[in-house]
């Protein structure tokens, strides 16, 4: 069995996997980080979106090997300390979910988005979180948050 | 797995249950449980269908709804049998506890849908958590409040008159003395049963209904710590992959499973017509699957371009009763058409969809000395405990099923079938077993929404009044069939039929069907009389609920002063269903390369008294914009048992780009009962954007989906049946 070393969530981590593995079934199976989910398997639902060096990454078509000595960000990497991130809180403030199985992947996409830029328009949004699907369709409220958090990152 | 079971699902809310529970059992558990506190039983009322048993004197003691349970450190333990798909009736059911209760909201858990802890529901389907299960809670929490404070009465000695309840506490009003619900509890062993007769908080002193409490569990979604089925481990647990035919109706023959079983690490099951692998991870599972070697007999299976003449005949067997249906006839049509001054016919078409949970089916599946525990996301827990029962030939009380919060189901996760596999998979393996559907497995081998023919025919007097009402619907169902507008002469009728794809419930059931047939009909009469469709409306109807709703959109939209123009149009549908009223006004524009776009919907709904005002507008919303994946581009496509389009790339739902500005005019009508939400919003798009699109094109589609392609011709020809 290869050996894979990288880094999650800023731990180094070092796992067993099978040739062929997906990073999203790492990720969920043998690190038991749950968060990224499986929707479609083709990159069409961004549920299982995950940042790989800051890149916005959809697990479910990316191979475990191919993140070898990489760094991986999860949804379970960005509460700090106790502490949601501002995009976490605006999620929760726009109650912008219903059964909140999109939410994770819709969250670090817009994490992603914001890092590199800061006060997106509402065309620069819609085309980053395009490739995302909420089933229950909370689009407005997902919008609404990731507004929301960037004016919370203007004001610091 | 039975396939004979399998391959009808007919609308489950509509079918009586029978399930025969054996309640004596289950009752003395909670009783173990729960024993030393005090239990609080919602008893039996009306809601006959809800819980699906025989009535008091009927078959005893099987007569519990949900219970309510606070503890000696004062939390609240709720136990109803609904689930939580994403509808927030995990947080509206915690606002009806804590108004009667009058306890902090987060000193309240539910436990839902657990086969082993909860009474028996028939399903979260039918919008009727709100209308039948939130009362029942309603009327334990009041009940538990009372002896609480009798309890702190008889402590103090004290007139129970003179004590107050709030915030998980009782106070001696004259003193200030307070006691905490879990002191008063301790040592206690209370357990009451309580029938209908309790009276409930009125809602102009409601103080946490009404509220716009936020997502009870949201932070452990935002955070991803909330295990979906999908994320559950057990110790020693393996992944199973099911073998799957290679079109629809095929059976397996026979299968070689040597090489497959010579694989290390690998559990193989052949039994009967099932076939599957386990191994300690999916990918391992799914290479043992490619190693099985089986032959497969298949059945011809119709073309798509058939289907809606098939739907038109009668089923080769004759209806199962619950899918019988007789005419609603008025007066007589026949004759009203022959003397009207104007008449028109027109059919309309509706497409199979898919619900797309994006969670996929899911089941993780332990036996334990005989016993199996299944944890699945489904929306009947006690249903698909039943199928498992049956598939096992195991006693009910050897079945649990557990629920966990799920990631969505619209109605598309009312069976059993991947519980069933992972626990035949478990049992073969000798190990928990996990199953999570594929994507694909889950375009071809769960069930649709129905698609049907609509035939209507109508005739009207000279001032625009109906005269008579005919509809026929083929196939897609019964829901929301009946007419509100007044029309002397009816005949209204579903007619059942075979139907090619395995179909099934799905948000609104039928009444999204039923409502773009008569809406767009009613459109089309406006048009043809040169009446303004809203006033055309207005004449033929006396319902003040449903006026009401048509008003309170179009002043929002600003109906009166929308003119349409070539490439610009709006419409207007409105309806009724499951207790709730619905209007909607569609914008839409197509540029000069024919490609439409909806800019606008705007959305009154009135369900009675608001429970939460946020999570009805959220579910507005989403409804509202599902709807308008169903009205434009959604159609699953089939050809001679194969599923054309299995695939999110190839199935399109509603994206970002797609959403229009949304505006949603919430109606509170306190005075009314609360209605289910989630459901009714999603009828009226389809006939609203269809109004628009003819309101600026001059063309009336009538089919579902209005625009598959996503680019209509600037002046679309009328269409002709498609498997669309």
């Amino acid at each position: 069995m290869p050996r894979l070393e990288l880094t999650v969530n800023g731990t180094p981590r070092r796992v067993e996997i099978d040739a062929g593995e997906s990073l999203l079934s790492v990720l969920r199976d043998v690190l038991d980080l749950t968060g990224a989910k499986y929707g479609c398997g083709e990159a069409q639902c961004g549920a299982c979106t995950v940042l790989v060096d800051g890149q916005p990454t959809p697990s479910c078509v990316t191979t475990a090997t191919s993140v070898a000595g990489k760094s991986v960000t999860t949804i379970e990497g960005l509460e700090q300390k106790g502490q949601l991130h501002p995009v976490q809180e605006a999620f929760l403030e726009a109650d912008a979910m219903q059964c909140g199985y999109c939410t994770a992947g819709m969250i670090v996409e817009a994490v992603a988005l914001l890092r590199q830029t800061p006060d997106p328009s509402e065309a620069e949004v819609v085309r980053a979180m395009e490739k995302h699907v909420c089933r229950c369709c909370t689009y407005p409220r997902i919008l609404r948050a990731i507004r929301q958090a960037a004016r919370a990152g203007k004001g610091r | 797995m039975s396939e004979e079971r399998l391959d009808f699902e007919p609308d489950r809310s509509e079918l009586p249950e029978r399930l025969q529970y054996r309640f004596e059992v289950e009752r003395r558990r909670f009783l173990q449980l729960l024993g030393g506190v005090v239990v609080l039983i919602a008893g039996r009322d009306a809601s006959a269908q809800e819980t699906g048993r025989p009535g008091p004197g009927e078959g005893g003691t099987s007569d519990l709804a949900a219970w309510l349970h606070v503890a000696e450190d004062g939390s609240v333990t709720v136990y109803a049998g609904k689930v939580e798909v994403g509808q927030n009736a995990r947080t509206s059911l915690t606002q009806a506890v804590a108004e009667e209760l009058r306890a902090p909201v987060g000193s309240i858990r539910l436990v839902m849908g657990d086969t082993d802890l909860t009474p028996f529901d028939m399903g979260t389907f039918g919008s009727r958590t709100t209308p039948l299960m939130a009362p029942q809670l309603r009327r334990a929490a009041a009940v538990a409040r009372e002896l609480l404070v009798e309890l702190a009465a008889s402590q103090w000695s004290l007139a129970p008159g003179a004590l107050a309840v709030a915030d998980g506490q009782v106070t001696h009003v004259a003193s200030s003395r307070k006691i905490g619900f879990g002191a008063l509890t301790k040592g206690q062993k209370l357990v009451k049963t309580i029938g209908s007769d309790v009276a409930l908080t009125p809602p102009e002193r409601w103080s946490v209904i009404g509220r716009s409490l936020p997502k009870v569990g949201g932070r452990e979604i935002v955070t991803g710590r909330h295990r979906y089925t999908s994320d559950l481990t057990r110790p020693g647990m393996w992944h199973g992959k099911v073998l799957r035919p290679p079109a629809l109706g095929a059976t397996l023959v026979s299968v070689d499973t040597a090489a497959a079983a010579a694989l290390p690490d690998v559990a193989v099951v052949r039994d009967a017509g099932f076939a599957g692998a386990a191994a300690p991870s999916a990918l391992l599972a799914a290479r043992a699957l490619e190693a099985l070697r089986p032959e497969w007999s298949t059945t011809p299976q119709p073309p798509g371009r058939e289907l809606y003449d098939r739907l038109r005949k009668p089923p080769a067997r004759a209806a199962e009763p619950e899918r019988r249906s007789s005419p609603h006839v008025v007066g007589s049509v026949a004759e009203a058409w022959k003397a009207a001054p104007h008449t028109l016919a027109s059919t309309y078409r509706v497409a199979y969809i898919a619900h797309v949970p994006l969670e996929p089916r899911a089941a993780v599946a332990e036996w334990v000395g005989g016993r199996l525990t299944v944890w699945t996301g489904t929306q009947r827990p006690f249903g698909v405990k039943e199928e498992l029962a049956e598939a096992f030939h195991l006693a009910p009380e050897k079945v649990r099923v557990i629920v966990p919060d799920t990631g969505s189901g619209y109605g598309g996760k009312h069976t059993g079938e991947c519980a069933i596999e992972a626990a035949r998979l478990a049992r073969a393996a000798g190990r928990p077993i996990k199953l999570v559907w594929t994507r694909e497995e889950e375009f071809r081998w769960a069930y649709f929404r129905p698609a049907g023919v609509i035939d209507v025919r109508s005739a009207v007097d000279n001032d625009g009044r109906l005269l008579a009402w005919e509809m026929h619907n083929y196939n897609s169902g019964p829901a929301a069939i009946h007419t509100l507008y007044e029309a002397p002469h009816q005949h209204i009728e579903f007619h059942p039929a075979d139907s090619p794809l395995r179909q099934g419930s799905y948000r609104g059931l039928a009444a999204t069907a039923n409502h773009f047939a008569r809406e767009s009909h009613m459109d089309e009469l406006a048009a043809a009389l040169a009446i303004e469709p809203l006033e055309f409306r207005r004449r033929n109807l006396k319902d003040a609920r449903l006026l009401a709703v048509l008003a309170a959109a179009a002043d929002r939209y600003g109906w009166a002063a929308s003119r349409s123009e070539p490439g610009h149009g709006h419409g207007i549908a409105a309806g009724f269903e499951k207790g709730s009223y619905v209007a909607t006004c569609a914008e839409a524009r197509i540029d000069a390369a024919g490609r439409l776009r909806v800019v606008r919907l705007v959305t009154a709904f009135e369900c009675g008294a608001i429970v939460n005002p946020d999570q009805l507008r959220n579910q507005v919303e989403g409804s509202v914009v599902m709807g308008l994946g169903g009205a434009l581009f959604e159609a699953v496509e089939f050809d001679e048992g194969q599923i054309l389009n299995p695939r999110l790339s190839l199935y399109r739902v509603p994206r970002f780009s797609d959403v229009p500005e949304i505006d949603v005019v919430l109606l509170d009508r306190r005075d009314l009962p609360s209605a289910g939400a989630g459901e009714t919003p999603i009828v009226a798009v389809a006939p609203a954007v269809a109004g628009a699109i003819f309101s600026a094109t001059g063309h009336r589609l009538r089919a579902l989906p209005l625009i598959p392609d996503g680019m209509p011709k600037p002046t679309p020809s009328p269409r002709s049946p498609s498997v669309r």
